[in-house]
């Protein structure tokens, strides 16, 4: 299907003209804004300082995600439904300019009784490695783990996790889910070694796998699950949100329903590095980004679990809380972010971080509004307001 | 057979009224997407089975089954039943 053809930058070099040097066009920030009535694309200038909206993409149809292949520069995947039509990706190899949906979007494999599980929408994608274009990974709800081999035309179930018995009974019921539905997120891959993956599932926990993901196998040891329940019970686990630390592939970072941890390879336990926090604001929310180039670096949104788990803001006054001694220490950063009153809730897909220096920092609300850091979290400024409820914000470098 | 389809499925078709042919609901959709690929799945699951919200009327009757019997001068409404914000 075609899609809208929305307007979009398109920045080539100039050619070198004799006896100059060819002028380099500077490389400059994309936003990726996915949210529950379509997606938007922000393009900064130079300094982050201005941005162009470009949207809405496939206005009314819930963006989970929304991603550029960091390989070519220009391909975009979407994972898209309505509420009301099966989910579909759409895919863009004009950075958004044209979009075509996929051949055979993520599905499970029919069961001869007819009583298989149903992709209820993808929620996670994550590009191959470098060493192995054309390769997409998806996620869905309810969890399943899929990968493309052509750039996301195609989609095929992928390794034994959506069928397997013991895997089945770890993701647990609709009842044991997020409130839209069991999510497999975070799935990450060792920039050393393809072979080398990681998934979360909540409920579900967290997974790993050495051999390709022929096999994956558990990697909850030291994760706390809700008081009464036995953490050797893998369901019982909810990671929100894993991140790997790009400068130090052996460390890895989660904002779990039960606080916040990090894993320092090779041990198999996680640290509960959230016990750092302030008291007064916990270490319970959804998402979390690491710097690029600082692996004792993070950054979390902190929201409120207390009582009837309201995950908003702690007491209405919204603020990122950074590390940068590996979670033995936390940073309150809420320069320019609203004082009282902001009952923000931030998606574990809804924060991202630029590869600038400095860093900038980025993340939506669910109420629409966009904000971001060019210091990393020193100060903040709402960038785009008024949009639908954010899911998923994203970013990449284009030239 | 005439074939009605919904807003929300016409960005495949690029027009209200097409034409398909089958002896049941599900050969005509198997139909629909080989003219419109991709229609077929926001329809139906990947067990066979129709999704909720959308309905399927043939002379002013409802049809629950892919199973279910068509003639070739029978008019087929999709409709999709829309809900909530």
């Amino acid at each position: 299907m075609a899609s809208k053809t929305r307007k979009a930058v398109t920045r080539t070099a100039r050619k070198p003209t004799a006896g100059k040097a060819p002028v380099k066009t500077p490389r400059r920030v994309l936003v990726l804004v996915a949210t529950r009535k379509g997606a938007w694309l922000l393009h900064g200038d130079a300094a982050r300082r201005s941005w162009r909206v470009d949207g809405p993409h496939f206005l009314g149809h819930i963006v989970h995600h929304l991603v550029l292949d960091p390989r070519d520069g220009r391909t975009l995947l979407a994972a898209a439904k309505t509420g009301h039509l099966g989910p579909t990706v759409f895919r863009s190899t004009d950075r958004g300019r044209n979009w075509k949906e996929a051949a055979r979007p993520p599905a499970f494999a029919k069961a001869a009784d007819g009583k298989g599980r149903v992709v209820d929408h993808t929620f996670w994608l994550t590009p191959g490695p470098a060493s192995e274009p054309g390769v997409w990974y998806a996620g869905t709800s309810p969890q399943g783990l899929f990968r493309s081999d052509d750039g996301g035309v195609t989609w095929s179930p992928f390794s034994h996790i959506n069928d397997d018995p013991k895997y089945v009974e770890w993701m647990g019921t609709v009842q044991d889910g997020t409130p839209d539905g069991p999510k497999l997120h975070s799935i990450i891959i060792d920039p050393r070694d393809p072979k080398h993956m990681y998934f979360g599932m909540s409920g579900g926990g967290v997974h790993e796998s050495v051999d390709g993901g022929k096999t994956f196998a558990p990697l909850v040891d030291g994760m706390q699950v809700v008081e009464g329940f036995d953490p050797a019970v893998i369901t019982f686990h909810d990671p929100h949100c894993v991140r790997l630390c790009p400068s130090n592939p052996d460390r890895l970072y989660q904002q779990n329903h039960c606080g916040i941890y990090r894993l320092d390879r090779p041990s198999r336990t996680w640290a509960r590095i959230g016990k750092s926090m302030p008291k007064n604001v916990g270490d319970i929310g959804f998402t979390m980004v690491v710097h690029p180039r600082d692996a004792d670096a993070a950054w979390v949104l902190p929201m409120d679990g207390q009582t009837v788990w309201p995950r908003t803001s702690p007491g209405g006054k919204p603020a990122v809380y950074g590390t940068r001694n590996g979670g033995r220490s936390w940073q309150r950063l809420d320069a320019g972010l609203p004082k009282e009153q902001a009952w923000w809730t931030i998606k574990r897909q809804a924060m991202a971080a630029d590869a600038r220096d400095s860093v900038g920092l980025y993340f939506g609300t669910t109420s629409g509004e966009l904000w971001m850091s060019r210091d990393e979290g020193q100060r903040w400024n709402c960038i785009a307001r008024n949009l639908p409820e954010i899911y998923a914000v994203e970013t990449a470098e284009v030239a | 057979m005439k074939v009605l389809i919904p807003s929300p499925l016409r960005s495949y078709t690029q027009r209200s009224w097409v034409a398909a042919t089958g002896a049941t609901l599900g050969e005509v959709l198997v139909d629909l997407d080989r003219q419109f690929p991709g229609i077929r799945f926001r329809m139906v699951n990947e067990q066979e089975a129709i999704r909720p919200h959308v309905r399927f009327f043939v002379n002013g009757e409802a049809l629950f089954r892919l199973s279910e019997a068509l003639r070739p001068d029978d008019e087929l409404l999709i409709v999709q039943a829309l809900s909530g914000g």
